[in-house]
């Protein structure tokens, strides 16, 4: 199956890609203004933040397994842009939880952050999207050299606190984290080497009878 | 043990008097202004005159009187009609807290027999059946009985009662309950010596509460109370909120209010009373025994073992504000506790 080019150009891709990102915070706004967001807004805005962060990080890190099982290099710019999206969402949610919710109060922040282990794993988390957004520019990347890998690694780190966090926030059901983290573990489980082989293998496998099409590089 | 005040306990009777009293105040100003207009003011004066004189004394017993010699005259509601406007004697509770408005309180429900989704309640529920509806009584009692939800709401009664609910997950209301003492309903079966503690059962129809097919909890929900907490004046049985018959996502037709423990100790929608001699074991000390014990308290200084428990947010107020030991009820019920360490019976 052929995609027709114009919709695999990068600007195309990014466009796609701000709107679906930002769709979700218009539409909180949207309904703030039509007083729509429960009589528990705080608690509705927390929740919906919370989650868009963790859509977006899901998508972010699911960028290079969708390269590794099929090959779909077109999509890796978008990595740094999911990323980012998820970093803006995780701001506003730990905003409103700190601001709107805590009324910035430091003595009830401190035990609500510090000494409960969900608003910890949660916090850590936030700091890790924190310093992956501040050297997510080329020059950053030109500064760090090496390390910056090393450090862009600790994203896997955090995707795996804030299902933690999920996890440790609801009463009983764990259906829905469990949902997320078993998607969450499928797409970091093809960065293991082992299982990255198996899937190129097989994707090389199925591509080798195929004749070159006009244009198209040996990979 | 300090009494509740009585200017906080308005009999259904007398608060369905205020209202007629209200709506009589109102239709004077009206035909007041019609007549200021020149337009000769028709019947209405007489007709609302009785009503326009009766506004209760605080006494209850008097109230009661001249509720029963309102009852005669024809504009008498009946005391299990459902006026149709939300209403509710106070527009604060005894600390000056706001009343959560109706639409509140009957739009963010848990509920968990319908979802967990406490928005979405309110609208899987509005179909939901709840009359006929009979609540066993039994046990360890003299006297066990089988009360139809009519029964209920005649033969004890009805008062008003505007109490603070602090849910566990720390968002709180203030709720006009409308209901009466299970203290009442106790001495009617007459619990024997050897009853320490009451069970409580909800309803269990999996057919029409699709949320009773979770393999999370273990349905039916089962709540409990120790017999000196159950005959507490504060512990009601609940049949309504804000003047009106309670509707199904409020845990229609009857259910506990305990103001003093978290909300889910409060079990809707009850089919089934029984005086035990053992600890019950509530549906949620079965689900997370590490979590949620049996005495569920209000107490900001005991922690939920995951969040904080310190402060709370008010439905209706921005920010947050700081959680009452046992829910603001101290005076009332800590004397139920001297002696007992409430970090391990939390």
């Amino acid at each position: 199956m052929r995609i027709p080019s114009f919709f695999t150009k990068p600007k195309f891709l990014k466009t796609i890609t701000h709107i679906g990102a930002l769709l979700p915070l218009a539409w909180m706004v949207q309904n703030y203004f039509t007083d729509n967001l429960t009589v528990n807004p705080i608690q509705e805005l927390t929740f919906r933040t919370g989650r868009y962060a963790l859509i977006l990080l899901i998508l972010s890190l699911a960028i290079t397994p969708l390269n590794t099982l099929f090959g779909w290099r077109k999509l890796i710019p978008l990595r740094r842009l999911f990323g980012l999206y998820a970093f803006l969402y995780a701001t506003l949610h730990f905003l409103i939880f700190v601001g709107l919710d805590y009324g910035f109060d430091w003595a009830l922040l401190q035990e609500a952050i510090f000494e409960k282990r969900y608003a910890l794993v949660g916090f850590s988390a936030f700091l890790i999207l924190t310093a992956l957004a501040l050297t997510s520019n080329r020059s950053a990347m030109k500064r760090l050299g090496k390390r910056w890998k090393k450090l862009h690694r600790l994203s896997y780190l955090a995707g795996g606190l804030v299902i933690v966090h999920f996890v440790w926030l609801v009463k009983a059901d764990l259906t829905r984290p469990l949902i997320f983290g078993a998607v969450m573990a499928f797409f970091l489980s093809f960065r293991l080497r082992p299982l990255r082989h198996w899937a190129v293998t097989i994707r090389e496998k199925i591509r080798r009878p195929r004749a070159l099409q006009p244009g198209e590089t040996q990979p | 043990m300090k009494k509740i005040r009585s200017s906080e306990i308005t009999p259904e009777q007398i608060y369905l008097s205020r209202r007629r009293f209200m709506v009589g105040v109102g239709a004077l100003a009206a035909s007041a202004i019609v007549a200021g207009c020149g337009i000769q003011p028709k019947s209405t004066t007489a007709a609302i005159a009785p009503t326009a004189t009766s506004l209760p004394p605080a006494d209850p017993t008097a109230g009661a009187a001249i509720a029963a010699a309102t009852s005669a005259s024809p504009t008498a509601i009946p005391p299990t009609a459902t006026p149709s406007a939300p209403f509710a004697s106070a527009a604060t509770d005894e600390l000056g807290g706001k009343l959560t408005p109706f639409d509140s309180v009957v739009n963010y429900n848990n509920f968990y027999e319908f979802t967990t989704k406490k928005e979405k309640v309110a609208e899987l529920a509005q179909n939901w059946q709840t009359e006929p509806w009979k609540v066993e009584v039994g046990g360890l009692v003299r006297n066990p009985k089988t009360y139809d939800i009519d029964d209920l709401r005649q033969k004890f009664t009805q008062q008003e009662r505007i109490y603070r609910l602090r849910c566990v997950e720390a968002w709180s209301m203030v709720i006009p309950w409308m209901g009466f003492p299970l203290a009442e309903l106790l001495k009617d079966v007459e619990p024997t010596a050897d009853a320490k503690y009451v069970r409580f059962e909800a309803i269990y129809d999996p057919d029409n509460l699709p949320g009773q097919s979770s393999p999370w909890y273990q349905w039916p929900y089962i709540e409990g109370l120790r017999l000196d907490e159950a005959m507490n004046d504060l512990t009601i049985l609940a049949t309504g909120l804000y003047g009106k018959n309670l509707l199904p996502q409020s845990g229609a037709p009857v259910r506990l209010v305990v103001p003093w423990k978290y909300g889910f100790k409060s079990i809707k929608s009850i089919v089934k009373i029984d005086l035990v001699d053992t600890m019950p074991v509530s549906l949620w000390m079965a689900a997370a025994p590490d979590e949620y014990g049996f005495y569920a308290n209000v107490n900001p200084e005991v922690d939920h073992p995951r969040w904080s428990q310190k402060s709370e947010r008010r439905i209706g107020k921005l920010g947050r504000q700081k959680t009452l030991m046992f829910n603001g009820y101290e005076e009332e019920v800590a004397g139920l506790y001297s002696g007992m360490d409430l970090r391990a019976n939390f």
